[in-house]
């Protein structure tokens, strides 16, 4: 067949297409038509979806620019002293609903992580005799020194909120997220 | 499917007793409700009445306007019942048939109509209507033994102002007749009355 003779036909085949809406090519009420899949329509799924998860990853990836970009107000959230060595205070930083674990690891030692786990968003609790984060839903641990993952299913490292020491207080001041450690 | 067996309607047999209707009430997927009915023709001029059972379009309006695509026809050209799981009640396929087959079921909120006897025709058993209609005039027979029994010549395109309708179902008509044209307007109560 010349190329001739395929434009034509192609041409022909475009005439007809152009005759039934898309949506009826795609949900017809003929039995026999209903799960059939021409060529160029799976090519033209698999570009739309495709395009799809692209424009939605771009998304996600500007949306965490953006969070990571933001300034969070630093809070004085503990004064020196106030917990014991080993122990813990919980706070909401850098809003309500972020909450976190404030830990006095020795006399002068304090970090805090957040206290959502990064599998499934348990409360993580710490242990003072093993020196780490666990979460009971899953034995998801953290290191108490890096909130790096030392077992289980949590897929990164708890968030670590950076303290500062301004005077008697301890003021938290940013959060680090896995990729910044 | 019954092979080579069509549906055919005469009107002019209709004698109005009304066994196709009971027979078909009597199927256990839809006891108690028959899927076709019986029309009066000019009910105020006449006791002369007509069977009407699906036409079984080869471009089924219902279906065509279905918002659900719960509507399908299948391979051999049978327009079937809605599918229950997609059927929301809108009525929009009892509002566009042209010949006025669909029933919305409000007790189940689902849309029913004549599918030709599908577990019956499917397995080479006539329709219900047919095999009690004491006149035959819904036969099920094939082209052949309607032609040698039959003065009439079946037609199956109707045409409602610019819009033709062919169907699987034909009507018998006198010869001659190769499409029945349909004036909707003439129907309308507004008009006859």
């Amino acid at each position: 067949m010349s190329s001739k003779d395929e434009a034509a036909r192609v041409a022909a085949g475009a005439g007809d297409r152009a005759q039934v809406p898309l949506w009826r090519e795609e949900v017809s009420f003929r039995q026999a038509e209903e799960r059939y899949v021409g060529r160029r329509q799976f090519g033209r799924f698999l570009v739309l979806t495709s395009a799809a998860m692209f424009a939605g990853n771009v998304w996600i990836w500007i949306r965490s620019r953006m969070r990571r970009m933001a300034e969070v107000a630093a809070r004085p959230i503990a004064r020196v002293g106030e917990i014991p060595v080993g122990g813990v205070k919980p706070f909401d930083f850098p809003t309500a609903n972020d909450p976190c674990l404030l830990i006095r690891r020795g006399p002068d030692e304090y970090v805090a992580f957040e206290q959502k786990c990064t599998h499934l968003s348990c409360a993580v609790v710490y242990s003072r005799e093993r020196d780490r984060l666990e979460c009971p839903c899953h034995q998801g641990y953290f290191s108490a020194t890096s909130g790096a993952v030392l077992q289980g299913p949590p897929p990164r490292p708890l968030p670590r909120i950076r303290l500062e020491r301004q005077g008697d207080e301890l003021v938290a001041v940013g959060v680090k997220t896995d990729t910044e450690l | 499917m019954t092979a080579g067996l069509q549906f055919f309607i005469d009107p002019s047999r209709c004698i109005g007793c009304r066994s196709c209707e009971n027979a078909c009430a009597e199927c256990e997927t839809h006891r108690g409700f028959p899927m076709i009915h019986v029309d009066y023709i000019d009910r105020p001029n006449s006791i002369a009445t007509t069977p009407m059972v699906c036409m079984h379009c080869e471009n089924p309006t219902c279906a065509q306007v279905c918002p659900a695509d719960a509507i399908k026809q299948n391979e051999e050209g049978v327009v079937l019942s809605s599918l229950k799981p997609r059927c929301i009640a809108c009525s929009n396929c009892v509002l566009a048939c042209p010949f006025g087959v669909p029933k919305m079921l409000t007790a189940l909120e689902q849309m029913m109509k004549c599918d030709m006897c599908y577990d019956r025709t499917s397995i080479g058993k006539r329709p219900m209507c047919a095999t009690v209609c004491p006149s035959q005039a819904l036969a099920f027979v094939s082209p052949d033994e309607i032609a040698r029994q039959r003065r009439e010549v079946p037609v199956n395109t109707f045409r409602f102002g610019a819009e033709e309708v062919r169907t699987k179902v034909s009507m018998m008509a006198p010869r001659g007749v190769e499409a029945v044209e349909i004036d909707v307007v003439d129907y309308m109560w507004e008009a006859s009355s």
